[in-house]
């Protein structure tokens, strides 16, 4: 918002920290929105989704070994099609296909039904949380530590298992734990290809003729934890690339466990001692990969890596570096215990002093959206397709660095028609009539705007006046 | 030093005479007098795009060893295309061969910009934002170029366009710009859009500006009758209709003289494929936005040029797992009417290991920045000084190329 002013407390809490008030949750933390806050961290188990009908990720991992068994008898069957380029990710793909050949069996497509209840799951975790401050943590680190699920079906499968497995137990835990998670995972070990990179001097290297793959070593350090320009060099990547040469997953025959799972194949690993950082890592086998993973989450580069970012989020496009330098301190001081850090976080005067500039990322926007109607979808493709075409599709970024956390990848000309577009269609769409004047209220408090409440009292038609509100500045912004 | 056809002997003949530089500026506001009313494009490909497998030095002795099973061939089942006697193009670009063939399309090889770490990001920050490092300004080149011209200029009139629902940071910046991006929604009633404006008015102008000219941009694009066809991920296609909608806007007669658009999927860690397979596809696609432009641009074609950067280029070795990774020097297209083609443009340093950047990577031996200042003072007068300090701050030593554009 162009204002300087300093932003109502309550909706601090509820918009830049939370997913946005529900009717009834501004009043009811009105009196201690940081208290409210606090709570949520203290409740038990509040990032975990209990669902028992969702699969880890080695048993989703098994459901496409068997469809990519199942496609290649179908193949010997007739003569090949041409391959797509990559999975689908929009909702569109869920739709059947056109039968282009009458007697050609169904290949079932066990990723997509994976993918759209790991959706779903996620929806409902945002709209039944309380401010949603842990959500709003968890879908951080989530694209912190982004795979993209038009990679390999295996991430589409697996990439609602990765944030359930990698990202939510860790969440108030240790960033050292998410980290050690995070690397082994399936989804990440294919999303940056490690699962395939192999030692030149192992005896798979050698027999194959076959070597490194430096993705995932390189978006470690320079995403994942030091940042990049930290100081590490090129062979800092190659050398931790050997170091992790074997982290890889269990093919569908599972000799090296349950298939899916992760796996250290010793014979991939390139043999001996490495020197990362001016360290030598001179351990067999996985631990020499879980040495370097610690000492990198204990750097202070990674701190501060983490510490901007955190501040970028919350904060503003360009966080006060006061506050930077306090949540790195945090981070050093309690060894990596992100509770300690969001706590620093929720107690930093800037926090609740900063002007609402950020604009809700699409995520923010339409959970709030849906939340502030308490509409409740019983399936995920209308909230898939509002963030394919607000260009955020979910777990989907373009890279592995995620999506864009400043406002204006956010903010415009196309994506301000697209969210009024969207805002419309929704208002005109739903069934319930509630007074817009009365909601308002209920959702951003008595201390909204003049213009606002003027549009949303003057408005048209009730689904207008519903409309405006979501497009209101104290909406869009936080 | 700048050569056309490179052979070794050639490079060896030249070595040593590095003061050698045929570029030179092109500082003065005359097309005012002309009857020209040029168009200038840039296309992002965001994921640092392998220029050995694009365009490939299938004259250099070391280069079929060096990059395996992904090098092109001139014989086999998919020849590559030949441009001169020591370039050949990848068989999956058969438009641009053709605009090659006919003048229209230049190639510049063993090109990157300053920057000479490997990270994508910075590495698009700098090629995006023009500045000297990464992470300075949130403002693009292309944005400040717009910004540098005079204000009566019909470039600065019309504005500019960022294609995507989210701008590419080459054209996000202080001077206004316009957003397009196909998608499918039924529009919006103008009593609304007229509301929610009038709140901004009041408390919010920069989202009513914004919200204002995204609204502008679909009614041209509507009266155009372009088709909003669903938004999907078959990048081939979407790459030909971001392109063909950026055209349309572009040859309006009120429309934008300047776009850019930003293709995504470039980093061929695996599987890369040489003249079948992930890249040949993705280079079908952006053959096929190139070949959109040229239909839907109608006459003013003519008129254009378009730019193809990349952030910077991929190992000179094939790795582990039949894939590059991240380098250094790579290939830029040019295509357009306007384009004085027919020509690749490099100074080539050969793929001897001493010749390679840190003995992994093609060496850069062409600054692309001097492409696009080069583009950019041809086809809209901007001067010298402005490019060395406004548009690619502090690069007075990056001197405009001469010659791209006709006269």
């Amino acid at each position: 918002m162009t204002s300087t002013q300093a932003p109502d407390p309550v909706l601090v809490a509820l918009n830049r920290f939370g997913l946005g008030g529900r009717p009834g949750d501004y009043a009811a933390i009105a009196a201690d929105p940081r208290g409210a806050l606090l709570a949520e961290l203290a409740t038990p188990d509040v990032a975990t989704i209990r669902d028992p009908a969702l699969p880890t990720s080695a048993e989703a991992i098994q459901k496409v070994y068997e469809r990519n068994k199942l496609e290649r008898e179908l193949k010997l069957k007739k003569p090949a099609a041409p391959a797509p380029m990559a999975a689908k990710p929009d909702a569109m793909a869920a739709k059947p296909a056109p039968p282009d050949r009458p007697a050609a069996p169904k290949l079932p497509q066990p990723q997509q039904e994976i993918f759209l209840a790991e959706v779903l799951a996620r929806i409902h975790k945002a709209l039944d949380a309380g401010p949603g401050f842990v959500e709003r943590l968890v879908a951080f680190w989530s694209n912190h530590f982004a795979v993209a699920t038009n990679k390999d079906l295996i991430d589409r499968a697996t990439a609602g298992a990765f944030e359930r497995e990698a990202i939510r137990p860790f969440v108030l835990g240790r960033f050292v734990d998410m980290l050690q998670a995070v690397e082994r995972h399936p989804a990440m070990l294919t999303f940056l290809d490690n699962r395939v990179s192999i030692g030149p001097d192992s005896p798979a290297g050698l027999r194959q003729h076959r070597g490194l793959n430096e993705n995932l070593a390189r978006e470690t350090m320079e995403l994942h934890t030091l940042g990049v320009r930290s100081g590490y060099t090129q062979a800092d990547v190659t050398n931790y690339a050997k170091i992790i040469t074997g982290w890889t997953i269990v093919g569908p025959p599972g000799k090296m466990g349950e298939p899916g799972s992760f796996a250290f194949n010793r014979f991939a690993h390139e043999p001996g001692a490495e020197t990362v950082l001016h360290k030598v890592y001179a351990q067999a086998g996985v631990g020499q990969g879980e040495a370097v993973l610690r000492d990198l989450a204990a750097h202070p580069a990674t701190a501060r890596h983490v510490a901007f970012k955190l501040a970028r989020h919350f904060v503003a496009d360009a966080p006060p570096p006061a506050l930077v330098e306090r949540l790195a301190k945090a981070y050093l001081e309690s060894h990596g215990d992100l509770a300690v850090v969001s706590k620093a976080l929720l107690a930093a005067p800037e926090a609740w002093s900063a002007p609402a500039t950020k604009m809700r990322d699409p995520w923010e926007f339409v959970v709030a959206a849906l939340r502030a109607t308490k509409e409740r979808p019983d399936k995920p493709q209308p909230v898939l397709g509002a963030m394919n075409l607000l260009g955020m599709p979910i777990w989907t970024p373009a890279g592995p660095n995620g999506f864009s956390d400043v406002s204006a990848a956010w903010d415009g000309p196309e994506a301000m028609k697209l969210r009024l577009d969207l805002a419309a269609r929704f208002a005109f769409a739903r069934k319930d009539h509630e007074d817009p004047r009365a909601l308002l209220t209920d959702v951003l408090g008595p201390k909204v705007g003049e213009a606002t409440r003027v549009a949303v009292a003057r408005a048209a038609s009730q689904p207008q006046g519903v409309a405006l509100m979501l497009m209101s500045p104290e909406f869009q912004r936080r | 030093m700048l050569c056309e056809t490179p052979s070794p002997s050639r490079r060896a003949l030249m070595a040593g005479s590095g003061a050698l530089f045929a570029w030179a500026s092109i500082p003065k506001f005359a097309r005012a007098a002309t009857a020209r009313d040029p168009r200038f494009v840039t296309i992002i490909l965001r994921g640092a795009l392998d220029g050995l497998s694009a365009v490939a030095p299938v004259g250099d002795p070391d280069y079929a060893g060096l990059h395996g099973e992904l090098a092109l061939r001139l014989d086999g089942d998919h020849p590559a295309l030949p441009l001169d006697p020591f370039f050949a193009l990848n068989p999956a670009m058969k438009s641009f061969h053709a605009m090659f063939k006919d003048g229209e399309a230049a190639v510049v090889h063993a090109a990157a910009t300053n920057y000479r770490d490997r990270s994508h990001f910075d590495g698009q920050d700098v090629l995006e934002s023009g500045q000297p490092a990464p992470n300075m300004t949130d403002s693009g080149w292309l944005n400040r170029a717009v910004g540098a011209m005079p204000a009566g200029e019909r470039v600065a009139r019309a504005g500019a366009l960022g294609v995507g629902v989210s701008t590419p940071l080459v054209m996000r910046g202080p001077t206004a710009t316009l957003g397009w991006a196909p998608e499918n929604l039924p529009p919006v009633g103008d009593d609304l859009v007229h509301r929610v404006l009038d709140m901004y008015a009041h408390s919010d102008p920069a989202l009513g500006g914004a919200l204002a000219k995204g609204i502008q941009t679909d009614k041209m694009a509507a009266k155009d009758g372009m088709g909003k066809p669903k938004p999907g991920y078959d990048p081939v296609a979407a790459m030909r209709r971001s392109a063909e909608g950026a055209a349309k806007l572009l040859a309006a007669d009120a429309g934008p003289r300047v776009a850019a658009l930003a293709f995504d999927g470039w980093d061929t860690h695996i599987a890369e494929g040489g003249a079948t397979g992930r890249l040949a596809q993705l280079l079908g696609g952006l053959d096929g936005a190139l070949q959109a432009f040229k239909e839907k641009l109608g006459p003013a074609w003519a008129d254009t040029t378009i730019l193809a950067v990349t952030e910077f280029g991929r190992t000179v070795h094939i790795n582990g797992t039949t894939g590059t990774d991240h380098g250094t020097g790579t290939v830029a297209f040019l295509a357009g009417g306007a384009v004085k083609g027919g020509r690749v443009i490099a100074d080539w340093p050969g793929l001897k290991p001493n010749a390679l950047y840190q003995n992994r990577d093609l060496a850069p031996t062409t600054d692309v920045r001097a492409v696009a200042k080069g583009l950019l003072a041809a086809q809209f007068g901007l001067s010298e000084a402005t490019l060395a300090k406004t548009v690619f701050p502090e690069t007075a030593g990056v001197k405009p190329m001469a010659d791209l554009v006709r006269a």
